[in-house]
């Protein structure tokens, strides 16, 4: 973020009109997309279990951030996958794909998960919610505000993780302490060590919410 | 990772049917044709890695209508195997009356992996061993039988003292599994012909000549719940390890004791980060049994924990941090609050 977008306030707006994230993201989700066309092969739910067959697209739906979205994917394609190579939601990040930094995280039926550790396939059906769901009517959500109040990052590679795995320890209610927010933050792990200000920050968007 | 048809069942005997269809190629387990996938915390990492190929994934996730419930009736505790970990850390039934389950959950993993993690699939979770991980070593007796062990000569800090033998030395990563012995829990696995309990000290099998080989669960049956007889307030799980939070033990150790008039009446002791298997301390209860109980006893009894380890080259340490793990959780145990 520059001078300029700080400069404004509460909500980080594009100057220019053409903003990175937004052309990022739509160049990766056109190139995915591209290739996939065929469907499964059959039903795969139902009393007894029917095969899929690996070597086709299975047909998927997903409801993210409360819009359904129907893909035809790889059997093997993770939530974080199907987010970010087949939607266009690049808000959540691949760190190191095998549920051991939190950058992925995000919310499924409201409880925080890892999305590069969730096939899906396994997903169909359940309500996610991203870090691109959480604004609501142009409006950052507490803990986002918290997060630009207390400096809470550096590059800000883990902050859709951070922010997410925080909005869920402040529901679950383990915010009482500092020392409790370290350890159920523990799953988020921060290469620049702000985790100083991701502590203010948690608690400053815990007061915030307690307040309404 | 290798690519696998997905099935998903929507209850227990259709998830029974389609594991048990390829019975007959299920060992080594990393070969397994077909797996059960519940939280998918060890066994997403293991495909991505290439460690695990399975054919097959039967995605038994629905089956948590049925198996999920955690359930305090009298003195039993049932403990479905499809409760999330996060859910049994939060109930207040086991908080007031399981203080070494609720410990031993809350102190592994990660808030978001223990939402996603069952109690199944817990204590099914596969070594850390980093040899087994990395599929680039051809040696390991565990992935592919015979091959022989990278780790004997190799980075050893990691791995266990207990229950090694000269095909592996592989450390049994989780904390749960500590507690249930400790507990002295029968393990429920429902297969093809119904449901069978076993004590869960019977659970896992230790490497022996045939380390491929980790449990005594047959291909085709899951595990269903776990079954605890009584109430035990004065319960501790203790866990040494590199950093603060969120990470494996190098030490650990659980532990349930009944103490009347400063007389221990009943011991269990079970041992984790240490062994190549949920590891039941049995000469430490036996030693602690109608003893007054005072630190001097809980360092001596300690000792005799681990008189049968053999340490390699760069784990020697944890015999002795073992020992004060056990003794520290012994006394934390006895002189706790009920």
């Amino acid at each position: 973020m520059d001078d300029k977008t700080r400069a404004s306030g509460n909500r980080p707006v594009s100057i220019s009109g053409f903003d990175r994230r937004r052309f990022m993201a739509g160049a990766a989700g056109t190139a995915a997309v591209l290739p996939l066309t065929a469907r499964a092969a059959g039903p795969i739910t139902g009393g007894i279990p029917t095969a899929q067959d690996p070597s086709l697209p299975a047909h998927v739906t997903l409801r993210v951030n409360g819009e359904n979205r129907s893909l035809d994917i790889d059997a093997r394609t993770t939530v974080l996958d199907a987010l970010r190579e087949h939607m266009g939601l690049t808000g959540s990040k691949k760190g190191c794909d095998h549920g051991q930094c939190g950058a992925c995280t995000v919310l499924i039926e409201g409880r925080r998960v890892l999305s590069c550790l969730t096939l899906a396939l396994v997903a169909e059906g359940q309500d996610i919610t991203t870090i691109e769901g959480l604004a609501q009517d142009g409006r950052l959500h507490p803990m986002q505000q918290a997060f630009i109040d207390q400096d809470a990052f550096q590059c800000g590679y883990c902050t859709p993780g951070q922010i997410m795995s925080a909005v869920a320890c402040v529901n679950e209610g383990h915010t009482g302490n500092d020392d409790d927010i370290r350890e159920y933050m523990s799953g988020n792990i921060c290469r620049c060590a702000a985790y100083p200000n991701i502590v203010a920050a948690v608690k400053q968007a815990a007061a915030d919410i307690k307040k309404g | 990772m290798r690519s696998f048809s997905y099935r998903r069942a929507t209850d227990a005997s259709a998830a029974v049917e389609a594991l048990s269809a390829a019975a007959a190629s299920n060992s080594p387990f990393t070969e397994a044709e077909s797996l059960p996938l519940a939280g998918g915390t060890t066994l997403i990492d293991l495909m991505k890695l290439d460690v695990m190929r399975p054919k097959t994934l039967v995605d038994i996730n629905p089956l948590a209508a049925q198996w999920s419930a955690i359930d305090l009736s009298g003195d039993h505790l049932r403990l479905g195997a499809m409760a999330r970990m996060s859910d049994v850390a939060e109930n207040a039934d086991v908080q007031r009356h399981y203080p070494v389950i609720v410990q031993a959950l809350k102190l592994a993993a990660s808030q978001q992996i223990r939402n996603m993690a069952t109690l199944g699939g817990n204590v099914m979770q596969r070594t850390r061993c980093s040899y087994f991980r990395d599929v680039s070593y051809d040696a390991c007796n565990k992935r592919n039988p015979g091959s022989g062990c990278a780790a004997m000569q190799g980075f050893n800090r990691a791995h266990a003292v207990l229950g090694t033998s000269d095909q592996c030395i592989a450390t049994y990563p989780g904390d749960f599994a500590q507690a249930l012995i400790a507990l002295n829990a029968n393990v429920e696995i429902t297969g093809r012909s119904g449901t069978r309990n076993l004590p869960f000290d019977q659970l896992h099998k230790q490497p022996g000549r045939s380390p491929q080989v980790e449990t005594t669960l047959v291909p085709g049956e899951l595990i269903s719940g776990f079954l605890i007889q009584g109430r035990w307030p004065r319960s501790v799980y203790l866990k040494a390890r590199d950093r603060q939070s969120y990470e494996f033990a190098l030490a650990s150790a659980a532990v349930a004791l009944d103490v009347q008039d400063g007389f221990v009446r009943d011991a269990r002791v079970a041992l984790g980060g240490v062994a190549t298997v949920p590891w039941r301390a049995r000469e430490v209860e036996i030693l602690l049994k109608d003893q007054k109980f005072d630190d001097t006893l809980a360092h001596r009894v300690a000792e005799a924990a681990f008189a049968t380890a053999v340490p390699r080259k760069h784990n020697a340490f944890k015999i002795e941090l073992g020992q004060r793990v056990v003794a520290r959780a012994l006394h934390q145990a006895a002189t706790m609050e009920v």
